[in-house]
């Protein structure tokens, strides 16, 4: 199993969709073989279309506000000592989080293949109120997918969702998270996929999602090239990227620029939901041992028993709180190009604290976990090692949990 | 020689009417409960499916999904589907018993251990919703290999050269889907709409069994007897769950529905 130089990650896969001949494929009902089809060779199209491509660029500078900035964290740099630490404020872009990019492009497709409904899923509410904004923006009918305990602790989100006319489905099967709803989601694709169109929120499900997801979020990537040269003259020698991982959308989309390096020249650090300190439960696929399995149309490191059974998982974070993660991240890990641990709720939560304390910034708790790698390490590493976390959700929907958990206002 | 399968078709042909096949979860409620019901139904039905639960069920709507969610709470393995299979083929050996699932529980089983469990208890047929043409190529072969029929699904979306590959691929039943839903979604399609289209399908080799599942109950069984054959599911799963919330004997219930719903298509 071998990485390639000079192909874009998405772009590495068999015919059958198989990164590494084991991660994705598209295990889907015969139902949505032709509606996958059809949005595979659409995308195939769009994708080297330059009237698409200008109307993509257009919508990334002046919707989503493209490019979001690169700061150095000094005051958490000199309390730490060790390793500068930078950080990419992606929580800027129009509504929050790196959600938007993806969002935009499914809105974009579904508009160019004429159909007027759009369905997707969501854990930390972000998926699905960016779907809910581009959706209201390019006049589709949306819906929305949500399990019953992430409605009830991301109500700011939920909030913008419906506010922005789209109508949130309340999932109560299972674990009543992420993975129901995008179950369910699926679930309502196959009964309605004639005129609705489908956004899977992460880097996750049959081949075709995974793509599109991370091809959208990629600019994240193209962005910080340009900032590091402009910032350091060239890209410096000792960089880590560190970012949260749930589906994996944020991450893909922070390293797709830099895989093609030397991993001792960038290193690329992902970062999983550990869950609560003492609880067995965790959703940290790629960095707790898991199994391969198939969850929602891919093959990936899956949380789940010897039966095959999915497991549930916990996390303090529902944009993580997810038992699969993306094909490509199995493959990054399994060609050892990333290097994948976690944090459990507690490190995240001391994480959230610091930063907010040391910087004028309000990271969610999904970047949380990315903060407390970076915390962890920093204190470590030389002076001329560049941390760069990707702070890529604002906090502002964990207010509920933040008050409760540190009395926060 | 011919399979059961095809010998059951033959059968209800014989008799001029569509072959029944039904729809359970095994464990469903209990591993015992899940064997009687088999059993008692198969006086009724020609073919009985038999589903190994899954908790990720991506195609199932609701009624299948709770009976499912029942059983695996209830300590259902698949080592326990695979032994209510084998009881059921020692009572019952010429009535043809095809699984129903989801490809995880094969991939953690592997595919080879999977099938050698399939025929040790005398499986007949296996149908994997979720690994579709061309992709399920591989593993069909397989289950030829061990004289397994491999049961492929075809859609109304399912394109014309997908369906003519499909069918040439397929070995000797093939379940057309009626309409695009999950399982247990009302029939939103004219009946003689479905066999329109069934007929299409039909016609492309007449010696293939084409059977049609989703939405069928006992209002709507009679109008699609045109058919080879007919599965009923959810409307029995369904009832399973009424029966357990009202304290009512299940096997006597769901043998009534398996009994009318026959009578429904002589
Ligand atoms: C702010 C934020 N960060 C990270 C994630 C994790 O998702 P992914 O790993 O797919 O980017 C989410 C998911 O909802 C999120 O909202």
């Amino acid at each position: 199993m071998k990485l390639k130089r000079g192909i874009l990650l998405i772009d590495q896969h068999d015919q059958h969709g198989f990164w590494g001949g084991k991660f994705g494929g598209s295990f889907i009902p015969e139902t949505l073989k032709k509606p996958v089809e059809d949005l595979t060779n659409e995308f195939k199209k769009l994708r080297k279309d330059k009237k698409f491509l200008k109307k993509r660029d257009h919508y990334f500078k002046n919707y989503i506000g493209a490019p979001t900035s690169f700061v150095k964290l000094d005051n958490l740099t000199n309390q730490l000592g060790g390793a500068q630490i930078w950080a990419k404020i992606v929580s800027e872009a129009n509504g929050g989080a790196h959600k938007i990019y993806n969002a935009t492009v499914h809105a974009l497709i579904c508009k160019a293949m004429g159909k007027k409904y759009i369905v997707g899923d969501t854990g930390a509410g972000y998926a699905g109120k960016m779907l809910s904004m581009a959706a209201k923006k390019f006049g589709l009918k949306c819906k929305i997918f949500m399990g019953a305990k992430d409605i009830k602790r991301q109500k700011p989100n939920c909030d913008a969702m419906r506010k922005n006319g789209a109508e949130i489905v309340p999932v109560y099967s299972g674990s009543q998270t992420l993975v129901d709803a995008v179950s369910e989601c699926m679930r309502y694709w196959v009964s309605n996929c004639d005129n609705t169109h489908m956004c899977v929120g992460s880097t996750v499900g049959p081949n075709i999602f995974v793509k599109i997801c991370g091809w959208s979020t990629a600019q994240i990537s193209r962005e910080l090239k340009v900032q590091l040269k402009s910032e350091f003259k060239k890209i410096p020698n000792k960089i880590k990227l560190i970012n949260c991982v749930g589906g994996g959308s944020s991450a893909y989309g922070f390293w797709s620029e830099f895989i093609d390096y030397d991993k001792k020249q960038i290193e690329l650090i992902g970062v999983e939901a550990g869950g609560p300190k003492n609880s067995k439960l965790h959703a940290a696929p790629l960095s707790r041992k898991t199994k391969i399995g198939i969850l929602h149309g891919a093959a990936s490191y899956v949380c789940q028993n010897k039966e095959g059974q999915i497991n549930e998982t916990e996390s303090i974070s529902a944009g993580l709180d997810y038992p699969g993660v993306s094909p490509m991240h199995c493959f990054l890990k399994d060609t050892k190009r990333a290097r994948y641990t976690y944090a459990t709720d507690e490190e995240a939560l001391n994480a959230h604290q610091m930063v907010t304390k040391f910087e004028n910034l309000n990271p969610s708790l999904e970047p949380s976990h990315a903060f407390a790698e970076a915390i962890k390490i920093a204190p470590k590493l030389s002076k001329d090692t560049i941390i760069i976390v990707n702070s890529c959700g604002d906090a502002k929907k964990d207010r509920d949990i933040l008050r409760e958990r540190l009395g926060k206002k | 020689m011919s399979s059961l399968i095809n010998q059951a078709f033959q059968n209800a042909k014989s008799e001029n009417r569509p072959a029944l096949l039904t729809y359970t979860v095994a464990g469903d409620n209990t591993k015992k409960r899940s064997l009687e019901i088999l059993k008692s139904i198969s006086n009724y039905a020609d073919i009985c499916e038999l589903g190994f639960p899954h908790n990720t069920p991506i195609a199932d709507g609701g009624q299948i999904q709770t009976s499912a969610y029942r059983a695996i709470k209830n300590g259902i393995k698949i080592n326990d589907v695979f032994s209510i299979a084998k009881d059921f083929k020692s009572k019952k050996k010429n009535k043809p018993i095809i699984l129903m699932g989801y490809y995880n529980m094969i991939f953690q089983c592997n595919e080879d251990k999977f099938l050698e469990k399939c025929k040790k208890s005398k499986v007949d047929g296996l149908i994997v919703v979720d690994l579709p043409y061309p992709e399920n190529q591989s593993f069909a072969a397989k289950c030829k290999k061990k004289g397994i029929n491999f049961i492929q699904l075809v859609s109304p979306t399912t394109s014309e050269i997908r369906l003519k590959k499909i069918i040439k691929d397929s070995h000797d039943m093939i379940y057309y889907i009626s309409m695009l839903s999950t399982t247990g979604g009302k029939l939103k399609v004219s009946p003689k709409k479905i066999l329109e289209k069934y007929s299409k399908i039909k016609n492309q080799n007449k010696s293939k069994n084409v059977v049609i599942g989703f939405g069928i109950t006992e209002k709507t069984i009679k109008s699609l007897k045109k058919a080879d054959g007919l599965v009923v599911g959810s409307a029995i799963c369904k009832e399973i769950s009424n029966s357990i919330n009202k304290r009512q004997n299940t096997v006597t219930n769901v043998t009534n529905i398996v009994k009318r719903l026959k009578n429904k298509i002589k």
